[in-house]
């Protein structure tokens, strides 16, 4: 600017450079407020995403499943005719569903290409001259190992097999037959083998086989010549007794011990094959009112599926009973609409099933779950024959002489709301039962996915700490924020809320390496200190109060809890030393030998007594800091006007102050409990880690955190396994969502009250 | 006049104790926390006599050399029931953990004994401690030197003499340059094969992308070769210069008598520190506390974690808090400005302000899930699909790592700064504002030059406390990105210098893998005392850091607030 300017002493406010700053300055600001907006929500909603992600990562859990028709290419594959001659026995498909094998009455292995039903391979066994085919059994459908009954009295076991190779860096499938038992059929039964059964493993089999009422048990043991390298079966034949049963169909169970007969009339009979004095029935139930039309062994064995023409398919498995017998006993049913269930086709992989009725109905169920995952019309009519493929993604259906491929998705049927927090019967339990147990090292394992007694745990372990820490946190506030003399209050309230900020990790270092081994030791001492602290501090007070004046007027009113740390040392001292004798005296040993052996109660060194001091301890700076807020806010004028009237400092803080305060307690609580509830670190290390429910407090437990940080890293992405984690990390998400904004709210209108006194 | 008791008790006064009684335990119990850790963590370095003494259990004598680790007292009773002998008039015994060390010779570093029994007991000041590389301490008397198995020095005897000074000193200059060589050796292995290593690896990755890229031309490859070659004639010569570095290392070693009478042998380079703890003065003793101490703070981990140092966990732990704190820094203080100067206030913001509010009391290990599903699995698929096709099916960033782990502590940490700040917005007086809008600042200039400035303590106070709560916090690190044992640090002389797609080490699971998953709990329990009293100084600090700042600002607008 120029001296004549200023002279004139009048500013030029627009200057063109003047004008240009200030639009300048001015879009600067339009930009920063839209880059602040941005900035601001767009923090907001990465905060929400949390949310929004863990519910997309829960959400496939409870879709059901879909089918459609098998695409390639974006192309529909059309139905076509079924490949090789004969009737079908058996249908199924290799891991990538690219190969079927149809197996047939005229003893025909077809290996066929599954998009357009062309032959791969066709091989015919070494059916006996002269004699049909008149039987057919499979060990299971993972193994894929199966055998054909001939109508001379004997058998033949054989396996599907497949290799793949890469040549040129396409995969190239190519279908084998191989022979377990050797490539020449074994005589297992006189006369023709109108039903038959086989199970085993590596060089153990046993085959069932023979007519309706007279069977022969054939057990095949291998032997493996080292010097030549051949293998060479001996076998051993023995008549089953009469059962006084028509075997319609039999299932051997895979250690062998057990056959289970169908027969006419919806009957079913078990033997129990290594009974004392030889094979006999233990059981002739009536499994159906209708007729059974379909008779198979879930996944791994256990359990047995029948299904009827009413409609009905029920699970069945051997259950101990309290005489110690095994029964078998019927599970769970699945309804199909009162339709005859016509094809049953077993899943490879998981405990699951898909059945289609006269009508078409294809159903999808898992037995675990106790659901029914899809239930479309897929044919009209019945149904010949249908397979799922080994991945549980493909099916074939035979209709009419004619093949479909379909396509299926099927994530995670297993998962249903009563298999994760009702209970469920297992296989092989005594009885349903809450039950977290993840994984197994076997592939026919059943999970358990039942979230109880995580809940359970995590429950517990809040409670405990909060039985700990509440009294303590709320009882401390009380005095410091009503009692105390403000130079102390200034000095221990800063010093409270830093243990707010102690990581958990080393409490529950402490508690898991210290505390346990120190409360196993000193268990009486501890019980001693909960009954002689309170006497101890009472006896001390009233002591006090009748001392001369001189001493008292020493340390004046709102010092007591400085004037208490040597007593509660003391008394502390004097339980622990005293301890040793009283349980000598009163149990005669150590209390927590006394505790196991006459109590009866299982003593873990990690339970939740440590766990609910340890974690006590951590959620008492939270509570107390809170309270003592919200007592201290408390207008001053309210208690002078009690205290004016008579009342004593106590029925002032009991009538009036803590009235008025308390839906800030009310929320300080509801916070710790938050806390407690999804604390981590000090579960995982002072619990053992035990997913079990009981309330006991000399018991570990698992809660949810815990699971999580345990299981997590080792859980295959986009699993079940993978998503029940998230789901139990949404539960935690919520649950403390919920309670903490529950007590916000209160909070807040907490401070309204007081804005209008 | 003395009151009765009921009177007393109808007065309320006991009740006010027993409130009193519990701010009183409290206190005791955070101060007892403090004092434990404090007192088993530093006890750890101090070094300690080592005790020799004839045991004799049922007949059975055999000598002890050791430290005494820990002392309780058991009731007789119990000691019979283990088949232990006791004379009948005996209430209660002593019982010891001793440190016996030798684990290669006797199987266990401890072993508890009956104090009783223990008789004999001396403090020979010949007896010497060794801190081994592995296999833990070794105690002995030091018997003689060897060089290329040759005997060159020996001594014999109990009594310490002038001879004796001379091998010990003899012993502490060939560990010196033991000591040396190991560095030499440290030097070429981590530094420069480690660095030769990471460059073959990036080569072969460049290969692998011109291959995708499905690039023809020979030039880019020949000269990937050509680098090889060369890189691969550098490891040679430093294979060599290893081999004979190794070679000199182990030229040395000693014979000592071990506590059972055996002589054994023992390699010099296995040895960290020699030292004769029962000649030690007071002074002596200071100087080898403050060594231990540093080399505790500065050095890596031996032994499966169990001895040595924590540097790389300390180093993982404090990258991880920088770049956590880059990033929560700016988030948290434009949403909190955002909330506080620009958005509409009302039912909406009061809403995401208790949302805000709340997400600090969500547990922890709900964000390390939500970390390692969105941002390792989700994200960090998506990147390396994006950029590091070549690594492929090595993940590069679709794996836990330090850049994951810093974003999600940042999440989970980003509520604080937004709560801090806001308070600090909210204190600032309307005033002020005003005048500054009044002199025809805009909103932004008024932002910058006046409200942030005067906002910069209570920022400052959330980033600490955001950082004191992120350094503290194992459960989320645990799945996304700390694993037990990191072969390198995140950041070294190999470009990019900073690999924020690498594990690090971190103090809080640190403390969590070593007090839980070592195999020997015993050896280590006194090092996660240390770690875990370092973890809270640090934390304490930072907190009282925070403290202050905040009561130093409310000072500073207490003269605004008129």
């Amino acid at each position: 600017m120029s001296k004549d300017n200023i002279a004139s002493a009048e500013l030029d406010f627009n200057t063109p450079s003047a004008k240009r700053n200030r639009s300048i300055r001015a879009l600067k600001d339009k930009f920063a407020a839209a880059g602040i907006a941005f900035g601001g929500i767009s923090v907001i909603v990465a905060i929400l995403l949390i949310f929004f992600y863990l519910l997309y990562e829960v959400a496939p859990l409870f879709e059901s499943a879909d089918i459609e028709r098998w695409q390639e290419n974006n192309q529909q594959v059309a139905p076509y005719s079924v490949p090789g001659e004969g009737k079908t026995l058996y249908l199924t498909m290799e891991e990538q569903a690219e190969i079927g094998l149809r197996i047939t009455d005229l003893g025909q292995l077809v290996f066929f290409n599954t998009l357009n039903g062309d032959v791969i391979k066709q091989e015919t066994i070494n059916v006996p001259a002269g004699a049909t085919v008149t039987s057919f059994a499979i060990a299971s459908e993972y193994s894929g190992i199966f055998a054909l009954g001939f109508s001379n009295g004997e058998a033949l076991v054989f396996k599907q097999f497949y290799k793949s190779t890469y040549p040129n860096d396409i995969r190239v499938i190519t279908p084998e037959v191989v022979y377990p038992l050797g490539a020449e059929p074994i005589t297992i039964s006189e006369g023709p083998v109108d039903v038959l059964a086989l199970n085993g493993g590596e060089d153990e089999w046993t085959i069932v086989g023979g007519q309706k009422s007279k069977l022969t048990a054939t057990e095949v043991t291998l032997s493996l010549n080292i010097i030549t390298d051949e293998v060479s079966a001996e076998t051993n034949s023995f008549a089953l007794p009469n059962m006084n049963i028509s075997a319609k169909k039999l299932l051997l169970m895979p250690d062998r011990s057990w056959m289970m007969i169908a027969s006419d009339g919806g009957k079913l009979g078990i033997v129990n094959m290594k009974a004392e004095g030889g094979p006999a029935i233990t059981q002739l139930i009536d499994a159906t009112t209708g007729n059974i039309t379909s008779f198979e062994m879930l996944l791994g064995g256990n359990s047995l599926l029948i299904s009827d023409d009413l409609g009905v398919t029920s699970q069945w498995f051997l259950v101990r009973n309290d005489k110690n017998q095994w029964v078998m006993t019927k599970v769970r049913s699945f309804e199909n609409g009162n339709t005859a269930v016509s094809s049953i086709s077993i899943e490879h992989r998981r405990k699951g099933f898909v059945t289609i009725s006269e009508q078409g109905q294809l159903s999808f169920y898992s037995t675990t779950a106790h659901r029914t995952s899809l239930s479309a019309a897929i044919t009209e009519g019945n149904a010949d024959m249908i397979a799922l493929a080994p991945r549980s993604n493909a099916l074939l259906v035979e209709q009419n002489n004619q093949l479909t491929l379909w396509a299926i998705h099927n994530e995670h049927p297993e998962i249903s709301w009563s298999a994760i927090w009702e209970k469920v019967w297992y296989e092989g339990y005594e009885e349903p039962e809450y039950t977290w147990q993840s994984s197994a090292s076997t592939n026919d394992f059943e999970p358990k996915y039942s979230l109880m007694p995580l809940a359970f745990g995590t429950l517990k372990a809040a409670f405990y700490a909060m039985l700990f820490g509440t009294p303590l946190a709320i009882c401390g506030a009380i005095y410091t924020a009503y009692f105390m003399v403000p130079a102390m209050r200034r000095k221990v309230k800063p010093f409270i809320e830093l243990m707010e900020a102690l990581p958990t990790v080393i409490l529950g270092f402490l508690a898991g390496l210290w505390l346990a081994p120190f409360m196993e030791v000193n268990l009486a001492g501890i019980f001693v200190t909960l009954l002689v602290l309170p006497a101890a501090i009472i006896a001390f007070a009233y002591a006090w109060s009748g001392a001369p004046k001189s001493i008292r007027y020493l340390i004046p009113d709102g010092w007591d809890a400085a004037l208490l740390v040597p007593v509660i040392i003391l008394a502390t001292y004097f339980s622990f030393a005293i301890a040793p004798y009283l349980e000598q005296m009163l149990f005669g040993t150590e209390m927590r030998y006394w505790v196991t052996s006459e109590l009866g109660i299982p003593y873990d060194q990690r339970n939740a007594l440590v766990v609910g001091v340890a974690m006590g301890f951590a959620i008492i700076p939270t509570i107390f800091s809170i309270t003592e807020d919200a007592i201290f806010a408390v207008p001053k004028h309210l208690s002078y006007g009690s205290l004016a009237l008579g009342a004593t400092p106590w029925q002032t803080l009991v009538r009036v102050v803590m009235p008025t305060a308390s839906p800030g307690i009310f929320s300080a609580v509801m916070i710790g409990m938050g806390r407690a509830v999804g604390e981590t670190m000090i579960v995982l290390m002072a619990t053992g880690n035990t997913p079990i429910m009981d309330v006991n407090i000399f018991e570990g437990m698992r809660t949810l955190a815990a699971n999580i940080a345990v299981e997590m890293p080792e859980s295959e992405v986009g699993s079940t396994h993978f998503r029940i984690l998230f789901l139990a990390a949404f539960v935690l998400f919520i649950f403390t969502f919920m309670v903490n904004t529950l007590a916000e709210l209160v909070r807040q209108r907490l401070r309204k009250k007081y804005g209008s006194l | 006049m003395r009151q009765s008791f009921s009177e007393w008790t109808k007065s309320g006064a006991p009740w006010v104790w027993l409130n009193a009684g519990a701010v009183a335990i409290c206190l005791i119990m955070v101060i007892g926390l403090l004092s434990l850790i404090a007192v088993r963590g530093l006890g750890h370095f101090w070094p300690a006599d080592v005790v020799q003494g004839t045991y004799v259990e049922n007949d059975h004598s055999v000598r002890l050399i050791g430290e005494r680790v820990q002392t309780e007292i058991v009731p007789a009773e119990q000691l019979r029931g283990s088949g232990v002998t006791v004379a009948e008039n005996v209430e209660e015994m002593h019982r010891s953990l001793m440190k016996v060390g030798n684990r290669d010779h006797g199987g266990t570093d401890f072993i508890w004994i009956i104090d009783d029994f223990l008789g004999n007991k001396e403090k020979p000041e010949m007896l010497f401690t060794a801190e081994r590389r592995e296999w833990g301490n070794f105690y002995g008397y030091l018997r003689g030197i060897k060089e290329e198995g040759k005997l060159v020095a020996s001594h014999d005897g109990y009594e310490s003499s002038p001879e004796y000074q001379i091998l010990w000193d003899a012993l502490q200059n060939r560990i010196e340059r033991v000591t040396s060589i190991q560095e030499k050796i440290d030097h070429i292995e981590k530094g420069e094969i480690s660095s030769i290593n990471y460059e073959l690896e990036r080569l072969r990755l460049k290969e692998r992308s011109l291959q995708l890229k499905e690039v023809v031309e020979t030039a880019p490859y020949q000269a990937i070769t050509d680098r090889r070659l060369e890189l691969d004639a550098e490891y040679e010569s430093l294979q060599s210069e290893l081999l004979a570095l190794y070679k000199a290392i182990n030229r040395d070693s000693i014979t000592a008598e071990i506590a059972n009478g055996q002589v054994v042998e023992l390699k010099i380079a296995a040895i960290v520190r020699a030292f004769l703890p029962n000649d030690m003065g007071l002074g002596g003793k200071l100087v080898h506390y403050f060594q231990k101490l540093w080399e505790f703070v500065s050095t890596d981990p031996r032994e499966a974690n169990t001895e040595g140092g924590i540097f790389p966990a300390i180093f993982g732990t404090v990258m991880m808090v920088l770049i956590m704190s880059v990033i929560v820094t700016p988030f948290g203080v434009i949403a909190a400005v955002y909330l506080r100067e620009y958005a509409r206030q009302g039912f909406v913001t009061r809403l995401i302000r208790i949302a805000v509010n709340n997400l600090a009391g969500v547990p922890s290990i709900v964000y390390g899930v939500f970390g390692l599903g969105f941002f390792v699995y989700f994200l960090g698929g998506h990147i390396d699909d994006a950029f590091f096709p070549e690594a492929k099916p090595a993940p590069t960033f679709g794996t836990p790592g330090l850049m994951w782990a810093s974003i999600t502590l940042a999440l989970l940490t980003v509520p604080v700064v937004i709560v801090a700040t806001e308070e600090g917005l909210t204190r600032i007086p309307r005033a002020v504002r005003e005048g500054s809008l009044a002199l025809g600042a805009t909103k932004f200039e008024t932002l910058m030059k006046i409200v942030i400035p005067m906002a910069s303590p209570a920022i400052m106070t959330g980033v600490i406390l955001a950082i004191a709560r992120a350094a503290g916090e194992v459960a989320p690190l645990m799945l996304v990105g700390v694993v037990k044992l990191a072969p390198s640090l995140p950041l070294d002389l190999n470009y990019p210098y900073l690999h924020l797609d690498q594990k690090f080490m971190h103090l809080g699971f640190h403390i969590y893998d070593v007090g839980f998953q070592s195999p020997n709990v015993e050896a280590a329990r006194p090092l996660v005392y240390a770690t875990a009293l370092l973890l809270v100084i640090v934390i304490a600090l930072l907190n009282l850091t925070a403290i202050q700042i905040r009561n130093h600002l409310r000072e500073k607008f207490k003269a605004l607030e008129m």
